[in-house]
């Protein structure tokens, strides 16, 4: 025991002494110091918070709790003893650290609740405190690991024990057991609670359970009165661990003391708790009773029911009422809050019950019918401001004065009868005036005195003959005058007479009127002066103008009279004849038949009436006439003139003298008043003052409106509106103004008179006549008369005239207002597009526009140039008329600026000029070679160039394939315009049940699988590339049976050979031999040294040397690629027609040591490498393809000199198997780009689309069932290539079976092998291999199959495999085979056609394109998916698991392998074919052959001479002549069996050189392919100084101009 | 001074780059780049602040192809993927001097609801295939876009030999040096 347990045992008892005094008091300090270190420790509210709560629940659970417990006991004195440790100096260190450790504690205890309470983890203090401890004693880490396992309660309480029991267990610190603790349980407790805390868990509970009832039953008091002592204990700091320990133990030992604290603790809660009460209030939710609420002694008083309005309180739930209530009588003594009814003052519901926001309209519910939005249609605006031109200096500086004077009403509904009369005696007066000023009849008869006196005049000068006739006719003119003249005068007299009587009759009407209404009311009088004349001169001057007149009037009758009788002879002496014509016709017509009768009374019918003589005129008869006239027209003689003069000097009868219905009138009259509105382009801009009306009808306003005008003015119209008393007023009529001259100015112009009517209808109830209505003077109400309101306005209209005497016009006349827009358009637009030029001249004419006025200059020059018709007025109509102002430059000049031009070109995306970047800034720095060969590419467009091709039907055909390509590609530059959004956006699919269950596999997979798959490489979209970045990676693995060497100087053989007669050319006689001579060169030397080299874009990579006729490399060779122009766009990228060489070498090493002696010091040795044969990949395919893999059969030449084939070893064995097996060598490769670029496949399936739009012309349903066809196929194996329907060169969809039909092959190879079928299906299809191939993607830039047909394709001499395959299957049918098409997959070409045919019990697949046939089971097929078939009359879709070929079975009878597209449900329809029914074939030229095969022997020679420019090519003849003869017989052979006599040949010839060379076989399309084979050889490789050279061409003509080339290449060498 | 319009954003960065027509090189200053990510500013008005410069001088000999600014905006969704929050092309102003510029962003919108769920969940929003195809019009009418909030852009243009080639961009005569600079400022 150490000596500070020692101490703090000391300190104990000394508590334990005045425990009992100092209890209460230290308890209530330990409180405030509690709080207040906490305070101080900055603790979290929550902290803070949770130790009220726990001081709480401590003083209430005081009372309850017993203590029959040991530890309960020790619990509660603990508290009591510990507080005054501060206090005692003596034990300050122990106690500092005892301290220290309760606050770690009580930290840690705190954490716990805080983590069981917020659901956290622990916070890092317990921690820190376990990481305190140096040894693991156990009892430090029991806090941390209850914390994390244990939930709060049973934790605390626990680990407050296990604390004790451990510590106190220790067996270094410890020697006394506590009481009530058996050691046995307490070791095993202390085992296994160090070792593993959760059984301890469970121990402590069964353990508790032991120990006593109760203490579980208290374990929550107790849990809750740890914490608070352990808070209150840990508020001193601490320095050392080992203080720490050293306080456990005595902390065990004084263990009583420590724990007592929960009394003072609880007490202190319940002080709170008073304390709390004292400023806190819970209002209870108890309905207040009601006495409460109103003041005392008052009943309650229910204000609605003593039926005053209180209005609808508010809803609010009693409860909160209630609490409410409570509140306010609490805090409120005075009740003000209450009413009298004892509730809560409350405003009535401030809701209303319907909602004042007009509603919501959703677009389902129907509008009302005010509020719907009606859609109206959008109304041009049409300006009607048509400014003043050209007059910008003084705009809106005119002026339009406007006089209204006064309105005069001739009839208003007002209108009394006497108005009505004196309206009309003052117009008739008015009349009158104005006849009586212009006189006319004085006129008139003056004229007529005038004409007489000439008449009179004239007759003596009748006498001269000559003169006479102009006289008489002058005569006849005058008495012509003179009765004119008369007879306008008597009108004249009559309506001066009728006028004067009517004006008389009017004011008698009127006279009568007043009288008998006894009362004026208009003051009109009229006067009738009489002059008195002189009868006698009166009576005279009638008399003699009587006189005159019958005289007259007799001569002209008498004219009229010898008129008439004249006709009347004519007229009689016709109808004399008429009748001498009848008499004789009758005669005649006795003689003739009654038959005439009814013509001859048709004539009776017309017969003229005899004319009746005019009747002479008497000349008393006219003289009564004219009397007559005269009294009714004129004055009688002696009668007074009458002269009516109208005054308004009358009476008017006052409106008290009136009758009740007249004053009504007159009342009615003086309500009324009248005000002019003035309209200036229909826009009020002025109105009159409102005047009444007065008694006469007239209203005078005198008012003058200056009008400023900026429009036009256009129309003026003065309104006339009336107002009714107060009531509204009415519009009456509209006046309409003219628009002055411009020559009337202010102060000249003249009041004029305006008339106005007004169509009203007004019915007035007194003695107005009304407006509209009927109304009659008379008593009896007859001859009545209707009376529309009317009136005239005087008023003036005239231009201002400025300050400075300036009249305020505007400066171009109103008149030519309405051409003024003509003219402005003619100004602006010039002179294109006016087509009314005609119209326009004649107004111009017609309107005296004034020429010399500046503003009609450019109309009077155009109509001066439209009238003399020189000018070219366009009959069409022009779209863009204003085009030709906005031309700054014409056409020409455009393109001849070059820059102009080449951005031209460039924007039409023409190829050579697609990709130009930085156009230069000025002409002169574009270089005129930049367009050089755009202009020959445009010039030769037409122009077939033969220099390529050397055969004109080829040229004409590639020129064919060019445009066809054009036209291609120009389709296909709109699709690619066509995006889809796949396109431009990059968008996750929906992920379906197999993508999540992969994802969800993915989850569970390996992280590390032992045998990982390989993962797909990602794609790169081609355009981001730059040059370098793609490169092009070849793995060679291995290839198969490399020709071997011969011994090329064995005796042996050379003797045999030349001993053998050159036709035996069987393959079995060297095969006899060969064995040996293998065996020997197999142990003597080495058999092959071969190599690879690849070459792409004419770069060259090659691997190692390997050994031996099956070598195995397996290296990889990195290629570099380019595109062409830097162009790396997928467009771009799939026309680049690059072809990869792989070639095969075989390095050969020649000592060439001179000197034998030599050989141990030095080696000398050259190397040789020959050519083994080759393959060839297009580009193109690796770029669709992504990759290829497999293996390769080389192109080996039919004779390679110096090797063999080492198949002569087994061929012994089983034929058929191994044949196919070792026909060829094979090679092994692997190839792809790096990184994987994305073929533009979307584009072509955009352009299937496209393509689908095409027309067709198939039948609507059968073009459905192809797409359900291909649907279901593609769903089922989307892998697998189905076709239905393709595109003819013409564009059209065209089902596919109609291109199979039987054709018949040329006739000239049926010939060659007449009883061997086989052969002749061997011939056929090496025809059709001959055929050029053009790969699709080339051709036709990888957007579509056009599918020619046979025929074409013949005649283009181009196509690929379709094409190929078609004409080969309709060859076999015609050979009456069993043929199919075959659609699939194949290596290298990918998805390509095939031929299949059934042939004696096994399945032959024919590859169109090389003319090589395979059985079904070949491994070397390079068929390697099958998808369907196709003949002449069905599709098969291949639905089998597999697609090999091998696997296979081609029984198309079976459903189900096959799915058929025709079948029972739709049957075939019979479709016929769109091949033609023959074809025809022309024999080739042989000549034209010949001399094609001189030319690209030419054509070679020199190309190989341009290729060795450091070296002198030699041509040895005798050998190239060889060759030539040779070559006939491979062609005949198709390059078989013929090796070795050729060989044997060879050696005989050219004994002592050493020979190497092959023949080269290709199908002729163009040099530069033939080039390109002779130069991949690498013949022209040779260097030694000695190396001769021989080259031979053979072209072998097929029928259709298909040419076979044979080319022989050798490089000898003389031998030493 | 820029104003956020979008407080939805946070942590976001953006990628600008330039279009330009085939007459047009860039000389100097990098073509395309990426900005710091930027965060919410902790005040009230939570700005987005990138205070990115960059800066750039062209050369062409054509005004055919005037160079636009693209910028795409990024940040991190709910379940912390990377995705776009917003597609923006604007062109270099003509004049010389300095612009402000206030770009509408947008991004495409999905195809369907189904995929507009799935690629919320996948952290995988619909995006352009390039950011440079905003910038263009070709094949734009196949998309659907929703927009989604601003970026303000500070541009300082200079322009040289303008008038000599007879453009006349300005009224003022600022033909010093030829570069287009220019400094931005983003929000969301």
């Amino acid at each position: 025991m150490s000596h500070q347990e020692e101490k703090v045992k000391i300190i104990s008892e000394e508590f334990v002494e005045n425990e009992d005094e100092e209890a209460e008091k230290l308890k209530k300090m330990k409180v405030q110091k509690q709080r207040r270190k906490k305070q101080m420790q900055d603790s979290s509210p929550e902290e803070q918070l949770e130790g009220a709560a726990n001081l709480g629940f401590q003083q209430e659970q005081q009372p309850d709790g017993s203590e029959p417990n040991l530890l309960n006991t020790t619990v509660r004195k603990g508290p009591r003893n510990l507080p005054p440790l501060p206090s005692t100096s003596r034990t300050g260190f122990a106690e500092f650290s005892m301290r220290e450790r309760m606050r770690e504690k009580l930290k840690a205890a705190r954490s716990k609740a805080e983590s069981a309470l917020l659901q956290e983890i622990p916070s890092p203090k317990p921690r820190s405190f376990v990481s305190l401890k140096e040894e693991g004693t156990g009892f430090d880490e029991e806090p941390g690991k209850n914390v994390l396992k244990e939930p709060q309660e049973e934790d605390s309480q626990r680990s407050a024990r296990v604390k004790f029991r451990d510590s106190g267990r220790k067996p270094k610190f410890k020697p006394q057991v506590p009481p009530g603790f058996p050691s046995a349980e307490e070791a095993y407790n202390f085992f296994t609670f160090n070792f593993d805390p959760e059984p301890e868990k469970d121990e402590t509970k069964d353990k508790s359970g032991e120990e006593s009832n109760q203490e579980v039953e208290e374990g929550e008091e107790e849990e809750e009165e740890e914490k608070p002592r352990q808070e209150e204990q840990g508020e001193e700091e601490l320095t050392n661990e080992k203080e720490a320990d050293a306080f456990l133990l005595d902390l065990d030992q004084t263990a009583p003391d420590f724990l007592a604290i929960r009394a003072a603790e609880y007490e202190s809660i319940h002080a709170i708790q008073h304390k709390e009460k004292e400023i806190l209030f819970r209002p209870s939710s108890v309905t207040v009773p009601i006495y409460k609420k109103i003041p005392e002694n008052m009943q309650p008083r229910y204000l609605e029911d003593e039926g005053l309005y209180t209005g609808e309180r508010p809803m609010v739930p009693r409860t909160n009422q209630n609490i409410m209530e409570n509140r306010l009588l609490i805090q409120e003594q005075e009740r003000k809050w209450f009413g009298d009814d004892g509730r809560i003052l409350a405003l009535p519901n401030p809701i209303k019950q319907f909602s004042t926001r007009p509603p919501i309209f959703s677009r389902e519910e129907v509008i009302e019918a005010g509020l719907e939005t009606l859609y109206k249609k959008a109304l041009n605006y049409v300006p009607n401001k048509q400014y003043i031109v050209g007059s910008g200096d003084s705009l809106g500086q005119f002026q339009l004065d406007i006089d209204i004077s006064g309105l005069i009403f001739t009839h208003h509904p007002c209108f009394s009868r006497e108005h009505v009369l004196a309206v009309k005696l003052a117009q008739l007066y008015d009349q009158y005036l104005a006849r009586r000023q212009r006189n006319q009849t004085k006129f008139l008869t003056d004229k007529l005195n005038a004409l007489r006196n000439a008449v009179q005049t004239l007759p003596d000068s009748t006498k001269p003959p000559g003169s006479g006739h102009t006289t008489r006719e002058s005569v006849n003119k005058y008495k012509f005058e003179i009765r004119q003249t008369r007879r306008l005068r008597d009108a004249e007299e009559e309506k001066d007479r009728t006028l004067l009587k009517t004006i008389i009759k009017v004011w008698k009407e009127m006279k009568s009127l007043r009288d008998f209404q006894k009362f004026t009311n208009t003051p009109v009088k009229l006067f009738l002066r009489k002059e008195e004349v002189d009868w006698k001169i009166d009576e005279k001057a009638f008399e003699a103008e009587i006189q005159t007149e019958t005289n007259e009037l007799f001569e002209e009758h008498e004219e009229e009279y010898e008129k008439k009788m004249e006709a009347y002879r004519a007229e009689y002496q016709d109808w004399k004849a008429w009748r001498k014509a009848q008499r004789i016709k009758k005669k005649k017509k006795k003689t003739t038949e009654e038959q005439d009768e009814v013509t001859e009374e048709t004539e009776h019918g017309e017969e003229p009436v005899k004319p009746t003589p005019p009747v002479p005129i008497d000349r008393s008869t006219i003289e009564q006439q004219v009397r007559e006239r005269a009294l009714h027209n004129r004055r009688k003689p002696g009668e007074p003139i009458l002269v009516p003069e109208l005054s308004l000097a009358g009476n008017v009868t006052p409106t008290e003298l009136c009758p009740r219905a007249e004053i009504l009138r007159r009342e009615d009259v003086r309500k009324r008043s009248i005000f002019l509105k003035v309209l200036f382009n229909n826009k009020e801009v002025s109105r009159t003052v409102s005047r009444q009306i007065g008694m006469d009808f007239r209203v005078h306003f005198g008012q003058i409106f200056n009008l400023q005008i900026h429009n036009w003015p256009e129309s003026l119209i003065l309104q006339v509106y009336e107002t009714a008393g107060y009531g509204s007023t009415n519009l009456l009529a509209e006046v309409f103004l003219p628009i002055p001259e411009t020559t009337v100015f202010t102060g000249k112009a003249s009041i004029e008179e305006v008339e106005f009517s007004s169509n009203q209808h007004v019915a007035l109830d007194h003695e107005g006549v009304g407006s509209g209505e009927p109304f009659s003077f008379e008593a009896d109400g007859s001859n009545k008369m209707i009376l529309m309101t009317s009136g005239r306005v005087s008023n003036s209209v005239a231009w201002a005239v400025g300050e400075n005497g300036v009249p305020l016009i505007p400066p171009a006349s109103q008149r030519s207002l309405g051409i003024r827009r003509k003219v402005d358009a003619i100004a602006s637009i010039g002179a294109s597009s006016l087509t009314d030029m005609k119209k326009l001249a004649k107004w111009a004419a017609e309107s005296k526009l004034d020429p010399n006025d500046p503003n009609n200059a450019s109309l009077m020059q155009l109509i001066t140039v439209a009238t003399s018709g020189d000018t070219y007025v366009p009959e069409f109509f022009r779209l863009e008329q204003l085009q030709q102002e906005f031309n700054f430059a014409s056409d020409e000049e455009l393109n001849r600026s070059k820059r102009f031009r080449l951005l031209y070109l460039r924007a039409l995306e023409v190829p050579e000029f697609r990709n130009f970047k930085q156009v230069p800034i000025y002409d002169r720095e574009i270089m005129e070679k930049v367009f050089q060969d755009y202009e020959k590419r445009i010039r030769d467009r037409g122009v077939i160039e033969t220099k390529n091709h050397l055969d004109v039907h080829r040229a004409r055909v590639a020129k064919y394939l060019q445009q066809v390509r054009e036209s291609v590609i120009n389709r296909f530059l709109i699709a690619k315009r066509h995006l889809l959004l796949s396109d431009l956006v990059v968008e996750e699919d929906v992920p379906n049940i197999s993508i999540l269950g992969a994802s969800l596999f993915k989850l569970a997979e390996q992280k590390r699988p032992l045998k990982p798959r390989r993962k797909g490489r990602k794609k790169v979209p081609a355009q981001n590339l730059s040059d370098g970045d793609i490169k092009l990676l070849v793995n060679i693995l291995r290839a198969y049976d490399i020709p071997v060497r011969k011994p090329s100087s064995s005796k042996l053989q050379q003797t045999s050979r030349s001993l053998r007669p050159f036709s035996e050319t069987f393959v079995t006689s060297p095969s006899m031999q060969s064995p040996a001579h293998t065996v020997d060169t197999v142990l003597s030397q080495v058999l092959v040294r071969p190599f690879v080299e690849v070459s792409f874009q004419r770069t060259v990579c090659h691997t190692t040397t390997a050994e031996g006729p099956n070598p195995s490399w397996n290296e990889e060779l990195e290629l570099p690629f380019r595109a062409p122009n830097s162009d790396y766009s997928t467009a771009s990228m799939q026309s680049v027609k690059d072809d990869i060489f792989i070639n095969i070498f075989d390095e050969v090493l020649y000592d060439i040591l001179e000197d034998d002696r030599e050989r141990g010091s030095g080696i000398h040795t050259r190397i040789e490498r020959h050519w083994l044969g080759s393959v060839r990949i297009p580009f193109s395919t690796l770029y669709f393809q992504g990759r290829i893999d497999g293996t390769f059969k080389i192109d080996i030449p039919p004779v390679l000199l110096g090797y063999s084939k080492e198949k002569n070893l087994i061929s012994e064995r089983d034929f058929d198997s191994v044949r196919s097996l070792s026909d060829g060598t094979y090679i092994t490769l692997f190839m792809t780009i790096e990184p994987h670029l994305v073929p533009g496949e979307s584009v072509r399936e955009k352009m299937t689309d496209m393509l689908k739009k095409f027309d067709s012309q198939e039948d609507e349903k059968l073009l459905q069932a192809t797409e359900k066809f291909q649907v279901e196929c593609a769903q089922k194996f989307p892998k697998r290539q189905c076709l239905t329907t393709v595109t003819d060169l013409s564009g059209k969809t065209i089902f596919i079976t109609r291109y199979l039909k039987p054709l018949n092959p040329p006739q000239e190879l049926l010939d060659m092998h007449p009883n061997n079928p086989q052969a002749t299906a061997e011939l056929v299809a090496r025809y059709v291999a001959l055929i050029p191939f053009l790969p699709d993607s080339v051709s036709f830039t990888e957007t579509c199959d056009l599918w020619s047909t046979s025929d074409q394709f013949l005649e283009l001499l181009a196509g690929d495999e379709e094409e190929h395959a078609v004409l080969l299957c309709n060859y076999f049918l015609s050979l009456g085979k069993k043929a199919w098409l075959m659609m699939g997959t194949a290596i290298p070409e990918g998805p390509t056609a095939y031929v299949l045919t059934w042939e004696r019990s096994q399945y032959l697949i024919w590859n169109p394109c090389s003319g090589r046939f395979y059985g079904q089971f070949d491994t070397f097929c390079p068929l390697k998916s099958v998808g369907c078939l196709i003949s002449s009359d069905n599709i098969w879709f291949n639905i089998q698991q597999h697609d090999s070929p091998m696997r296979i079975n081609f029984d198309v009878t079976k459903p189900k392998l096959w799915k058929s597209f025709f079948s029972r449900n739709l049957p075939y329809p019979g479709l016929s074919s769109v091949q033609p029914g023959e074809l025809v074939y022309q024999c080739t030229d042989k000549a034209a052959a010949s001399e094609l095969q001189d030319r690209i022997e030419k054509i070679l020679k020199e190309k190989i001479m341009e290729w060795r420019p450091r070296h002198i090519t030699r041509w040895n003849r005798y050998c190239t002549s060889t060759l030539r003869h040779f070559l006939p017989l491979l062609e005949k052979n198709q390059g078989k069996d013929v090796e070795d006599d050729h060989r044997a040949e060879l050696l005989r010839q050219l004994g002592d050189y050493r020979f190497s060379g092959f023949p080269i076989h290709m199908a002729f399309s163009e040099v530069k392919p033939l080039i390109e084979a002779v130069y991949s050889t690498g013949v022209h490789n040779i260097d030694i100084s000695n190396v001769e050279f021989a080259l031979a061409v053979y072209v072998h003509a097929y029928p259709k101009n298909v040419l076979s080339v044979w080319i022989y290449v050798a490089s000898l060498v003389r031998n030493k | 001074e820029i104003r956020p319009n979008f407080p939805e954003f946070d942590d976001l960065y953006c990628k600008y780059c330039f279009v330009y027509g085939q007459d047009w090189a860039p000389t100097s200053g990098l073509e395309e780049g990426i900005s710091q990510i930027t965060s919410k500013s902790a005040d009230v008005q939570h700005n987005l602040v990138w205070n990115f410069p960059i800066d750039i001088t062209f050369k062409s000999t054509n005004p055919f192809g005037w160079p636009q600014i693209v910028i795409s905006v990024y940040g991190p969704d709910v379940f912390g993927n990377d995705v776009v929050r917003g597609y923006g092309a604007v062109h270099v102003p003509f004049t010389p001097g300095r612009h402000k510029r206030t770009i509408p962003m947008f991004v495409p919108e999905s195809t369907s609801k189904l995929q507009k769920l799935t690629s919320w969940f996948m952290g995988r929003r619909p995006e352009y295939t390039d950011p440079k195809l905003i910038a263009q019009g070709e094949g734009r009418e196949v998309t659907r876009v929703r927009s989604q909030g601003f970026v303000t852009l500070l541009l300082n243009v200079v322009t040289k030999d303008m008038k000599k080639l007879g453009y006349d961009t300005s009224t003022l005569d600022m033909q010093t040096s030829s570069v287009i600079d220019m400094s931005e400022g983003i929000l969301k």
